[in-house]
This record gives C-alpha cells, sequence and structure tokens, in this order.
C-alpha cells in the first residue's frame, strides 16, 4: 500500500511539474526575469499566439539581459494565484498575466508580494504594484461592423461571443452601431460561448450561425475554428465571411477571412521591461487604439467589393487620427433611454463610461446573460 | 414554436456533434469493463487528433488519417497498458499523466501545423436513403465516419453481449482472480482493451480536427475526454446507452448553440423538450419491453415532473442564466439517471491492479 501511495504521489509531483513546465528555477535577480501567465495555449493562432510573440520580442531585444519564463493554458480561477504565486517565488520581477479572469487572483498575489510588479491586460483593478493596459479593440470592431454590414446579403450577421463581461460587449455594441449604419435592415445573432478557447464549441457556434442564416461571422474567442468552419461551408458553395481575431490569421484569407484585428503587445512589453531594468516602473493605465498601434487591421482582402475596402480604410484613418470617436451620439440604449446625445462621444470611465460596459444599444434584440 | 432553428438540421448535427465524444466513450467502456480504469482518454484524443491531421495533410487522404489517429491513440495506450499492467503503477495517477503526456506531445507535433486546413471530407448522400423525407437529411445526410462510429458501438456490443472473447473480457473485468484461475490471460485480455480504447479515443481525436473543426489547434479537445468518461458512467457500462448518452451530451451542446443564436429563451422551450423526450421514451420502453413497466412509469414521470417544475419556474417570472444551466445540464442529467437506475453496475475489479503472483 506504501508503495502505492508513493508511486502516486511521484506521479503527482511529475504532474505538477509538467503544468509548470514553462517555468524554469530561477536562482538570483540578474538578468531579470519576467513572467506570463496565459490563458490559452501559445499555438491558439489569436489571443495567446500574440501575447506570445509579445515576450518573444521581449527576448528578442533584451538578449541575455532578460529571461522571460511563462505558463499557458491557466485556467482563471484560484489556479490562476497558484501559477502567479510560484511565478513570483520563484524570482519573477514583473508578471503579465493575460486574462480579464486573472483581475482578482492578481491583485491577491501582488498583495503578497509587495517588491514584484504586476500587469494585467484587460482588467480595472489597479494597486501600487499592479498596472493595468488594454487595448480598445472596439475600435477595429468598429470597423468590422462597417464592413460586416455592406457585405451581407442575408442581412444577418453571426457574433461568437465569450463571456459577458464589458470588454465583449463594448465590441457587440461598436460592430452593431457600424453596421446598422450602413444597413438599417442588419440583425445580429450573438451566441456566447462561455470560453475563450475551445474549438471544437467555436466552430460548432459559427456552424449554427451560418444554419440561421448567417452570412459573415464575427468572432470575440481566440480559435482559428470559425474561420475553418466557414471555409469548410465555403468548399460546399456558400459565400461566409469572417474576420481574423487578434491575429491575423492569414491562413484563411482571402476568404473567408476579408480583414482581422490584431493585438500588437510588443512595444508595450518592451516598454514595460525596459522601466523595471531602469527602476522606473510605476503602476499605471494604459488603454491605446489603432493611433498608438496596440490595434492593428490586417490587410483588407480583395474580396470584398473595392469601395467597400476604401471606406473601411478611411474610417481607419479617422479613427486612427483621433478625428473620430467609434462611440459618437446619437446613441440610445437598449431599453430606450439616452446614453449619447448628438455628437457627444463616450467617456472611458464614470457611470456609463466605457470600461464597465453592460448594456446593449438600441436595436439590438438579445439579452445580455445574467 | 422552434422561431429560425431548423428541427431536421438541428437533430442532423447533433448526430456529428456527438460522434467525437461517442467513439472515444465506447472504447473506454470496453477498458473499464476489462477492469481497468484510463483516465487518459483526454491525451489519447488529443494525439489521436494531430497524428490524424498530420497524417491526413500528407497523404492528402482523410481515411489514411483515421487510420494514423487509430494507430496512435492506441500506441498512446499501449504505453499505459505497460506502465499499469507490467510495471503495476497506479491506474489513476498514470491515467491523469497520460493526458498531459497526451497534451504536451500533441503540442509539440503541432508546431508545424497550426491555422493549416484539412483535406475535405465530403458528406455521403446515400442514394434513395438519403431522399427520404424528414429521415434521410437526418440520418443519411452524413460524413463517413458518423456511421463507422454507429458501427463500432454497434460491434461492441455485439461483442459484449454474444461472443465467447465478448464473454471472457467482461469475467476479467468482473473477477480478475477468479479468471486467472480459470486459466484465462488477464494482462493480455486488459492490455488488448486498452489498445482498442486508445485506438477509439485516436479516431474520436481526429475526428475533431479532420472534420468536425477542420483544423488543428492546441488544446483542440478542450475537455472532450472528460465528457467522454461522464457519458461511460452515465451509459452504467452498456453500449446501447452509451449511444444515448452521447447524443444526449452532443444534443445539449447544439440546442444550447441554437437557442442562443435564434434568441428563444430556454424556459419557453424546456417543457416541450422534456414532455417529448418523456413520449419518446413512453413510446420506446412500451416497443422494447412489450408493456408497461413500473420502472418505466418513474422515469416518464420524472421527466414530466421536471417539466412541470420548469413552467412553474417560468410562471414565477425569476431570472434564469440559460447558457450555465444548459452546460450543466448533462451532467445533472447523469446523476439523476445513476439515481433512477440506482445503477452502479461498475465492473468489479474497475480500476485494481493485478499480478498472478497473489
Amino acid at each position: 500500500m506504501l508503495r502505492r501511495t508513493l508511486l502516486a504521489s511521484a506521479a503527482g509531483i511529475a504532474m505538477s511539474g509538467a503544468m509548470l513546465g514553462g517555468v524554469a528555477l530561477a536562482d538570483g535577480h540578474d538578468p531579470v526575469k519576467v513572467g506570463f501567465v496565459f490563458v490559452g495555449p501559445i499555438g491558439d493562432g489569436g489571443w495567446t499566439y500574440e501575447h506570445n510573440k509579445g515576450r518573444l520580442a521581449v527576448e528578442a531585444e533584451f538578449g541575455d539581459a532578460v529571461e522571460t519564463v511563462f505558463v499557458e493554458s491557466v485556467p482563471e480561477g484560484p489556479d490562476a494565484e497558484r501559477v502567479m504565486t510560484q511565478m513570483a517565488l520563484e524570482g519573477a520581477d514583473l508578471i503579465f498575466t493575460t486574462s480579464f479572469g486573472y483581475m482578482d487572483p492578481t491583485i491577491n498575489v501582488a498583495a503578497n508580494f509587495p517588491d514584484v510588479s504586476f500587469e494585467h491586460a484587460t482588467g480595472y483593478k489597479q494597486a501600487d504594484n499592479v498596472s493595468v493596459y488594454s487595448a480598445r479593440f472596439y475600435e477595429g470592431r468598429a470597423v468590422q461592423g462597417h464592413i460586416a454590414g455592406q457585405i451581407t446579403e442575408s442581412n444577418i450577421i453571426g457574433y461568437i461571443a465569450s463571456f459577458p463581461i464589458p470588454e465583449v460587449i463594448r465590441g457587440i455594441n461598436a460592430a452593431y452601431i457600424h453596421a446598422l449604419e450602413v444597413n438599417p435592415d442588419v440583425e445580429f445573432k450573438i451566441i456566447w460561448a462561455y470560453t475563450w478557447f475551445d474549438p471544437a464549441k467555436e466552430a460548432e457556434a459559427a456552424a449554427v450561425l451560418i444554419e440561421q442564416g448567417a452570412d459573415v461571422i464575427l468572432q470575440h474567442t481566440d480559435s482559428t475554428a470559425p474561420q475553418a468552419a466557414a471555409a469548410a461551408a465555403n468548399d460546399a458553395g456558400a459565400t461566409i465571411y469572417t474576420f481574423g481575431q487578434a491575429s491575423d490569421m492569414p491562413e484563411f484569407a482571402p476568404l473567408p477571412r476579408v480583414s482581422s484585428i490584431i493585438d500588437d503587445w510588443a512595444p508595450y512589453y518592451i516598454a514595460r521591461t525596459q522601466a523595471i531594468i531602469d527602476g522606473t516602473w510605476e503602476s499605471t493605465s494604459t488603454w491605446d487604439g489603432i493611433g498608438p498601434g496596440m490595434v492593428g487591421i490586417g490587410e483588407i482582402s480583395d474580396a470584398i467589393p473595392a469601395e467597400v475596402k476604401a471606406s473601411a480604410e478611411d474610417m481607419i484613418a479617422r479613427l486612427a487620427s483621433g478625428e473620430y470617436h467609434a462611440f459618437t451620439g446619437p446613441i440610445n440604449k437598449q431599453d430606450g433611454s439616452v446614453w449619447l446625445a448628438e455628437g457627444e462621444t463616450a467617456s472611458d470611465y464614470g457611470d456609463d463610461g466605457l470600461a464597465g460596459m453592460a448594456f446593449y444599444v438600441e436595436g439590438l434584440t438579445a439579452e445580455i446573460p445574467q | 414554436m422552434f422561431g429560425s432553428i431548423d428541427p431536421l438540421l438541428l437533430l442532423a448535427s447533433l448526430m456529428v456533434a456527438a460522434t467525437p465524444i461517442m467513439l472515444a466513450a465506447i472504447g473506454e467502456l470496453v477498458v473499464e469493463r476489462s477492469g481497468v480504469l484510463n483516465l487518459g482518454v483526454e491525451g489519447m484524443m488529443i494525439t489521436g487528433s494531430i497524428v490524424g491531421f498530420i497524417a491526413a495533410i500528407t497523404t492528402g487522404s482523410p481515411w489514411l488519417g483515421f487510420i494514423a489517429a487509430a494507430f496512435g491513440g492506441a500506441a498512446m495506450a499501449f504505453l499505459f497498458g505497460i506502465l499499469t499492467q507490467f510495471l503495476m503503477s497506479n491506474q489513476v495517477a498514470t491515467g491523469l499523466a497520460l493526458t498531459l503526456f497526451g497534451l504536451g506531445l500533441a503540442a509539440l507535433m503541432g508546431q508545424g501545423y497550426l491555422g493549416v486546413k484539412a483535406p475535405s471530407f465530403p458528406d455521403w448522400h446515400i442514394p434513395l436513403l438519403g431522399d427520404i423525407p424528414v429521415i434521410g437529411p437526418i440520418v443519411f445526410q452524413h460524413d463517413p465516419m458518423v456511421y463507422v462510429g454507429l458501427a463500432i458501438v454497434a460491434g461492441v456490443w455485439w461483442f459484449l453481449k454474444k461472443t465467447r472473447a465478448g464473454l471472457v473480457l467482461r469475467a476479467v473485468g468482473e473477477n480478475h482472480e477468479a479468471a486467472h484461475a480459470l486459466g484465462y490471460h488477464v494482462v493480455r485480455t486488459r492490455l488488448l482493451a486498452i489498445m482498442f480504447g486508445g485506438a477509439c479515443a485516436g479516431l474520436g481525436g481526429a475526428y475533431l480536427s479532420i472534420v468536425r473543426v477542420p483544423t488543428y489547434a492546441d488544446g483542440l479537445t478542450a475537455g472532450a475526454g472528460w465528457i467522454a468518461l461522464a457519458i461511460v458512467v452515465f451509459a452504467s457500462w452498456k453500449p446501447g446507452r452509451l449511444l444515448l448518452g452521447a447524443y444526449l451530451f452532443g444534443g445539449v451542446t447544439v440546442l444550447q448553440l441554437n437557442l442562443q443564436a435564434a434568441g428563444l429563451p430556454l424556459l419557453d422551450v424546456l417543457p416541450w423538450i422534456l414532455g417529448l423526450i418523456a413520449a419518446l421514451i413512453l413510446i420506446g420502453g412500451v416497443v422494447v419491453s412489450r408493456g408497461l413497466s413500473r420502472h418505466l412509469v418513474r422515469i416518464v414521470a420524472t421527466f414530466l415532473g421536471f417539466a412541470i417544475l420548469v413552467l412553474g419556474y417560468r410562471a414565477l417570472g425569476w431570472s434564469f442564466n440559460d447558457q450555465l444551466w444548459l452546460s450543466a445540464s448533462p451532467y445533472i442529467a447523469t446523476i439523476i439517471v445513476l439515481v433512477i437506475i440506482s445503477a452502479g453496475g461498475a465492473p468489479g475489479s474497475l480500476g485494481k491492479t493485478f499480478h498472478a503472483s497473489r
């Protein structure tokens, strides 16, 4: 019996070792050690893939002066705290936690390690040693909505959403407002997948949306599965358009993928690592969009009409220069009450600000799940 | 009543959605009937999905992909078999380690294959049968692997129920000491069962990467292997019920996505669905057992009771998160089914280590 217990616990230790596969043992504080906690696998082709590209850019920039470690596919919950604690204990100086669900775990762990700097992506809770950073993906979603509204023939646009958090709701609103602007008959069908990354479920969601008449699919989940599902439908004779999410997903261009939102974290990661090296790091809140380059728009393929492409490029330029804000009034909330008056633009924070957005705009027929 | 949902398409996509978990589950059922608990289904599935994907891409033939996936899954299972049957390692720990090993191995092998599209695997439109109205599109217009999966389930049922070898396998699973005393080769039987289980899991994984998704991504199986394990328990180790369980789990996934896309609240639809299931069970039960048993009445009454509960809840107008309840429902159903049939029914030697020296 004792032997069996030993074997079991040995396997258990081997398992936890395997789960922390990306973490190397630290022996001191030179070189600077930067840790990354990823929600999906680095090979997801989307969200985590781009964050990992940012990590590789840090390695390329600093060479031997910086050591990076990462753990992929970390569940959003108590397990994340364990991974972050482990990283901090192993001597990380700076830890990037790259998903909304890591917000509270990051704050909790940061309280225990005042000498370690944390950076949480897409959250809103700051502390002395916790910065927050995010990109204005909604600007990219506005461009997608603008294109989608013009290319749809069924007037039904499918949207694969992940979790009902402000980030995702903002994206749905931005896409809907701009699709409606160019096509008053447009209708959104929204599926909440309750996952960031589950290729089979994402593919099924895309298939269901196509079955129910959608010919444009937007996604706020991280894998390329919806693209592949749309490509399969196109092989069978349909014409379905999709957009790359987080990453360019060029394998699916020119059709079904007609454009994409690309997250470019590399400059930010390099700047923050530099701040650690210089000793100038302090808690900040960063929220950049197309202008500063944190949000990129992938090449718009020739599968869409030239005038649509031109108007989209014009919109990108106006968003980048700050001439146009993606949420410009008049916009009503779903219940008909006024959110933004004529010409008014949405504020970032505050009661009805973008950061905490928890309502649909007027015209969307679905309800946000409780 | 169903808005923009086409019930025919719904039922057709249910069969497709259920196929990978059904394949993995039927393999695990055989393994567990032989008395071995292999929790490494997820690892064998993901290995099968990448091995099959690579083979399908390289050769351009999805069929060769599936064959390679079966061998890949079986190879992983063989590793498990060596460790647990010859080196006497703990089955639970080895199975969990197999899952982690498989996920890592697949991620490594998949490096160069991210975002690549699988060769197309067209649906079969079976002549005549496929043209039957209503039934045709649901049952006879799928890709060939859907039928292969059903054939494997039928084959396993026949093997366990009707053949001498199946009887030996069950005996080994119920009481390995007795089977050994009778002169049956326990370890060899189990090793074969383990490899069959691995091959089936490999096929299930390859179905995801070649047909369902159809591309490879790290973590592609996303828990499908664990659902397969739950289905085996749901089915109380019987192939017929396993088919039902796989369609229930697969059906809930598809239904949930359809209801959302159509913007239909679950509470409006659920009483109808429960009533329909009760009616189907009633008709099916009466046909099979040629009469109304008390057991049958109890099951039907349970479903109708739930339908009434839902109607009552709706009348109260309380809030309800459709998606979360639907996602949880197969697991709740597993528990309810286990209670109703108060089955247990697990093979007697399940998970116990066997050594001939004892």
